[in-house]
């Protein structure tokens, strides 16, 4: 017997056309208000850095420390800000997704609950934890391996040396960079690598495919634009990171892609970190230039982001 | 379980040589499908046959899918899910110990309710999925000429065969599950489960699917799920019909028969009331 209820069949009530409701008008007001906040407050900053930036872009170039100019001042800078974010980045991202990989397919359900909590938590370590760990542990406890790789890879110029014997290296800050920015990788890789469709994992294994083939076959493909949208975010994670960066690494200023000896470039936050209180006048002027083009920098790397991941979108449907 | 219990029980196989593509028989002995500690599927004992078409029917719930996906050992991936009893494949366990569920699966095939090409392959990367696995390298032409002939089994070839580098998400519904298909006898399996194939599709993509069902049934033993009916009487030759008794019961095998004999004069009261759509 085909039952239907009374209340089913009438049509839920229609909205009335051209009437909003209050709750409704507050609501589109705060969502609008918001958005423009924020990209006033982009604008603001942006607008910010540009006027106080302007004295020191338009300044002769023996004011500028260094005498030699602005761009020579702060391009050292921007090539360490550069490397060390790039060293974090490769370092992290194979570990992210095998991380997220093992919580998603592998690991046992109370196993992988609690070890996406703990890899979440390490998000929630303040970096200037992080920089004592890499000066006081990290550093010394790599210090025979760069000592190793100055020695047998010296040929390589990262590993041209000679080794610092303090571990305050490129090479050090890299790491602990990359233990800061794993839990955003693993976290946006994770959700993703969980919401493979379940029938396409099926047809894999159905196939007679295993596991790991399965993993290269469906999941992979399915999350390639979050761990590229993921990586990303750590890169601007890495590229701003100061506290950490400053604490650990031993600077001497020049251009050298060499990661394992005591003469670093520093990098523009951690320069302004550590110069901003003895300045005056003019050299202000030049460290928030110097943070201009750290801010240029992590805009492009987010804007790029949503390229890939918008053309990606683009490319499934 | 009358008609498919005739022929007698062969000796046990030894230890045997694979060989791939031949049509095998199934007999499942005492089957008890569990989802944790809920049992799902009580007490199946069947003989499906080679290079015959059996179709399972019965309403939602009552473990047809899960059983159909016990054959090949799908089931146990999900979490807590296990099962008792035996499925001998020509005589093997596929539940013993030393059988490893990733051949299990390459012997027997399977095509899923929605069709779901692997959307960022080609038509031919999708159709050649199954052949990469396992660390096999396949020359290339010769790759060319099993694709081709899966495809021409699929009677997907004239439609795609310019098209073969496309992605095979921008083919229509039913093209994308004639596609599955291809994908899935591409590895020449012995057995072919199909789990409602035609659920998803218009009737002219069925019709098409329960042709290539009749050609398919000459080279692969073919164990098909579905709700239509009409379908079970169209294409299968043998039919079984699971039924549960409540809500929380487990679903059991009421009968299994010729399909004509099913459709027409059915053993049981409760499959002449399904077939003849009086419920209960």
């Amino acid at each position: 017997m085909k039952q239907t209820s009374p209340t089913a069949s009438v049509p839920g009530e229609p909205a009335k056309p051209g009437t909003h409701g209050v709750g409704d008008r507050i609501f589109s007001g705060l969502a609008i208000g918001s958005g423009v906040f924020i990209l006033a407050l982009l604008a603001g900053v942006a607008i910010f850095l540009l006027i106080e930036a302007w004295p020191a872009i338009t300044a002769s170039s023996d004011e500028i420390p260094g005498g030699d100019g602005l761009v020579s001042y702060i391009a050292p800078l921007a090539f360490g800000t550069v490397l060390a974010a790039t060293l974090a980045i490769i370092l992290a991202v194979p570990m992210a997704v095998a991380v997220a990989l093992f919580i998603s397919h592998f690991a046992p359900r109370r196993v992988a609950d609690t070890l996406s909590y703990l890899v979440d938590l390490l998000a929630a370590i303040p970096s200037i934890i992080y920089g004592l760990w890499g000066i006081a542990v990290l550093g010394p406890a790599l210090v025979p391996l760069t000592e190793w790789l100055a020695d047998n890879l010296g040929f390589i110029p990262f590993f041209e040396g000679p080794a610092s014997t303090t571990g305050r290296t490129m090479l050090v800050a890299g790491v602990v960079l990359a233990v800061m920015i794993l839990p955003i990788v693993s976290a946006v890789a994770r959700e993703v690598f969980t919401q493979t469709p379940r029938g396409l994992q099926e047809s894999a294994l159905a196939l007679g495919a295993t596991r790991w083939e399965m993993i290269r076959m469906v999941v992979l493909p399915f999350g390639k634009s979050a761990v590229v949208a993921g990586s990303m975010l750590g890169l601007g994670r890495a590229l701003g990171e100061t506290m950490a960066v400053t604490i650990i690494l031993s600077v001497s200023g020049g251009v050298t892609f060499n990661l394992i000896s005591s003469d670093n470039p520093s990098t523009i936050a951690a320069n302004i970190a550590l110069d901003f209180p003895e300045s005056s006048g003019l050299d202000i002027n030049v460290l928030i230039a110097s943070g201009l083009v750290l801010f240029a920098i992590t805009l492009a790397v987010n804007m790029l982001a949503r390229a890939v991941i918008e053309r990606q979108k683009l490319d499934e449907s | 379980m009358t008609a498919a219990a005739a022929d007698p029980v062969p000796a046990k196989n030894g230890p045997t040589v694979r060989t791939t593509g031949v049509a095998k028989r199934i007999d499942v002995a005492d089957l008890n499908i569990y989802y944790g500690a809920f049992l799902a599927v009580k007490d199946v004992t069947m003989r499906i046959q080679p290079n015959k078409v059996t179709a399972l029917i019965g309403s939602s719930g009552c473990g047809k899918s899960t059983f159909l996906r016990s054959l090949n050992r799908m089931h146990e991936l999900i979490p807590g899910a296990s099962v008792e009893g035996s499925v001998l494949l020509d005589g093997r366990d596929i539940y013993s110990p030393s059988m490893d569920p990733v051949s299990v699966r390459r012997q027997i095939g399977m095509v899923f309710q929605s069709p779901n090409p692997f959307p960022t392959m080609s038509v031919y990367d999708n159709t050649a999925a199954g052949l990469k696995l396992n660390s096999k390298r396949m020359k290339r032409d010769q790759m060319d000429a099993i694709v081709e002939k899966a495809l021409r089994g699929a009677h997907l070839w004239d439609e795609v065969k310019d098209r073969l580098d496309k992605p095979g998400s921008g083919l229509s519904g039913g093209q994308q599950q004639r596609l599955c298909i291809a994908r899935a006898t591409a590895v020449e399996p012995d057995v072919l489960l199909m789990d409602e194939p035609c659920s998803a599709l218009d009737p002219i993509a069925t019709l098409a699917i329960e042709d290539l069902i009749e050609e398919l049934k000459q080279k692969f033993t073919i164990v098909i799920v579905t709700h239509n009916m009409q379908q079970a009487a169209r294409a299968s030759d043998i039919t079984g019909f699971f039924n549960i008794g409540q809500s929380g019961d487990p679903g059991i095998l009421i009968e299994l028969d010729e399909t004509d004999k099913i459709f027409s004069n059915p053993a049981h009261k409760e499959t002449e009331d399904y077939v003849s759509g009086r419920f209960g």
